[in-house]
């Protein structure tokens, strides 16, 4: 499954995700990762059954961790499949077919939400 | 020489032997038969484009109402319409928001609420005039109560427009969308291939009185749009169609986060090949046509072109953008514009359309200036100060504090060993550094995020920085980040003060 830990700058500089795999023995796996003086974020993809103790560990030490089980939706209705988002997507969510129809990968989908700003049809949604 | 005429392709339209094609068909039927066999064998071709013009609106008439009003300011669900024109007609233009709702819902969403049939809250008021009585009025009315709703657009239908990018160490938001910091995307709008006017680029076709599809239904051209600037290849359309007859399949409300509303308008034009001239210019390919990269990190109507990139290169999904390989985004919809030039397709081989020649011909020398401006606005470097102290990014917490005191500056540039801005230190950071008890060097405390201008910058632009990034100065430095003045909040109220 699909995780992503928010961490505060304030930890920032704490190696808290090593802590977190040497004491839980859990097989992180990271596939994104972003930091600025503000927080720091990453996306990491981890066994199920092992997803329980490394949140467990994360969160006791101050970071924030949420599952992205609810990826990017989109209403075809009002979606004119013009192609907007697909330059601001950091993942690749978005692409254009051959016949020029918008196609979406929802599994690669990180929940950041850069693509909802961008839409000028309101066509895309987070979160249902 | 092939010849034909508008009244021989009519007649094939009307008999069903007409052969029309999309602009897109013709460039291979052209390459195949040459333009000579391509002007014998094909009659019409279609071409079609779907993207924000924002400069779209609506002519409304409501009928006079009992007693009469002669209506001078006007609110369509809260939007406000020009009304400055009579009694009961308004004009209510795409871009208007909306009072209440801001940028979300504007004239452009009321105009597709229309089409859809919805119901559309109406405030009007006047200062009451013998013939014309009433005050106010608050009525509901949908699209089929109205006499007339005639879509009347200035300016649609550009040509071509210019690629957009950001080359800032932030995000803009802009009518090309978001751009992302440091070039990390490129937008554009057009349809390449199927683009109207490109596939008559003189103009021999398209003018006064042609016949196209506008919004789903037949619609005309007025005339040249305004911009017209066909000498640099931007022509512009005026274009007007009949709303209730529209569909919102082609007519759609959007907004752009942080820029307002826009009008997704879906129009093509059937372009009679007379002759094989005509013939060779519909054969246009998104290779032919170029455009500028413009970087909408610079506040200016001056933007600097970055490069040259044609639609083919903007269409296969990246560019190089200095050295480094860029995602584009297209803000309007190929597929859609193809649907388009197909639906006309359709429509004139199905004798439903026909094709027509200009009664009047566009300009195609002509070109747009920019606005006079009667008064100059002062520069950045006009009211700077020049005497700024700055601090190195290696100097201590103290020599920081200690230069504040002094010199009675509340914020100091940082600068690195060669003397390039790399951030700004405040006063308020020298409080949060003593809340916190570290006393560590300049470098670590400051903010390095910091919002610049130059000399040649105009103060709106500067005080626009100011207020958007909610910061009280900015250093002003020259094209080499070295730092030759600062400009504070303070100075720009006192020029405001001496104005008044």
């Amino acid at each position: 499954m699909k995780i992503k830990i928010s961490i505060e700058s304030s930890i920032v500089t704490k190696p808290i995700l090593a802590e977190a795999i040497v004491e839980t023995g859990a097989l992180l796996n990271i596939s994104q990762a972003h930091f600025d003086n503000t927080h720091g974020e990453v996306v990491a993809d981890i066994p199920s059954e092992q997803f329980g103790k490394i949140r467990d560990s994360l969160v006791k030490k101050g970071a924030e961790v949420v599952v992205l089980d609810t990826p990017i939706s989109r209403d075809e209705e009002e979606c004119v499949e013009c192609g907007a988002c697909v330059s601001v997507c950091p993942v690749g969510v978005f692409s254009l077919a051959d016949d020029w129809s918008l196609e979406v990968d929802p599994d690669k989908c990180i929940q950041c939400g850069a693509c909802l700003t961008m839409c000028p049809h309101n066509a895309l949604f987070l979160g249902q | 020489m092939v010849k034909k005429t508008i009244h021989e392709i009519n007649g094939r339209i009307r008999d069903g032997s007409v052969n029309v094609v999309t602009a897109e068909e013709m460039v291979d039927i052209v390459g195949e038969l040459g333009a000579e066999g391509a002007a014998k064998e094909v009659d019409v071709v279609t071409t079609g484009t779907f993207g924000a013009m924002c400069s779209s609106g609506v002519w409304l008439n409501f009928g006079h109402s009992e007693p009469p009003i002669r209506i001078s300011k006007l609110w369509l669900n809260d939007v406000e319409a020009y009304s400055g024109v009579a009694a009961v007609d308004a004009y209510i233009g795409a871009t208007q928001a909306s009072r209440s709702k801001g940028m979300e819902y504007g004239g452009a969403h009321v105009i597709e609420d229309l089409i859809r049939g919805r119901s559309i809250d109406v405030h009007g008021t006047s200062p009451g005039t013998d013939c014309y009585p009433r005050k106010v009025i608050d009525t509901t009315i949908n699209i089929y109560d109205l006499n007339q709703a005639i879509m009347l657009n200035p300016r649609n239908a550009y040509q071509k427009y210019n690629a957009a990018t950001n080359s800032t160490n932030h995000t803009l938001n802009t009518y090309m969308g978001t751009l992302l910091p440091n070039h990390g995307n490129v937008t554009y709008s057009g349809a390449g291939v199927l683009s109207p006017m490109h596939n008559d680029p003189n103009y021999e076709t398209i003018g006064t009185g042609t016949r196209i599809f506008l919004g789903g239904a037949q619609g005309y051209i007025v005339g040249e749009g305004t911009q017209h600037s066909p000498e640099s290849g931007f022509g512009t359309l005026m274009l007007k169609g009949d709303l209730k007859e529209m569909s919102s399949e082609y007519i759609r409300a959007a907004s752009f986060e942080g820029y307002g509303t826009s009008l997704y308008v879906g129009m093509g034009i059937p372009i009679p090949v007379l002759n094989e001239d005509i013939a060779k210019a519909t054969a246009v390919t998104d290779d032919d046509i170029v455009t500028n990269l413009l970087d909408y990190g610079i506040p200016s109507s001056d933007r600097p072109a970055i490069r040259t990139v044609t639609y083919g290169e903007l269409r296969s999904g990246s560019i190089d953008v200095n050295g480094k390989e860029v995602t584009t985004s297209s803000l309007s919809s190929f597929k859609k514009s193809r649907q388009i030039a197909n639906e006309l397709k359709d429509w004139i081989k199905g004798g439903e359309f026909f094709v027509s020649m200009p009664v009047e011909r566009l300009s195609r020398d002509t070109a747009c200036n920019s606005m006079k401006l009667s008064s100059v606005n002062p520069l950045v470097g006009d009211i700077m100060t020049s005497d700024v102290s700055i601090i190195q990014a290696e100097a201590s917490f103290n020599d920081a504090a200690k230069t504040i005191m002094d010199k009675q500056f509340s914020h100091l540039p940082v600068v690195d060993k060669d003397n390039s801005l790399v951030g700004i230190l405040t006063a308020w950071d020298i409080s949060k550094a003593v809340a916190k008890a570290e006393y560590d060097l300049v470098k670590d405390i400051m903010t390095k995020d910091v919002v610049t201008t130059s000399p040649d910058e105009a103060i709106d632009i500067a005080a626009f920085k100011l207020d958007s990034n909610n910061v009280s100065a900015l250093p002003v430095i020259d094209s080499k980040k070295k730092v030759v003045g600062i400009i504070t909040s303070d100075d720009i109220s006192k020029l405001l003060a001496r104005r008044q």
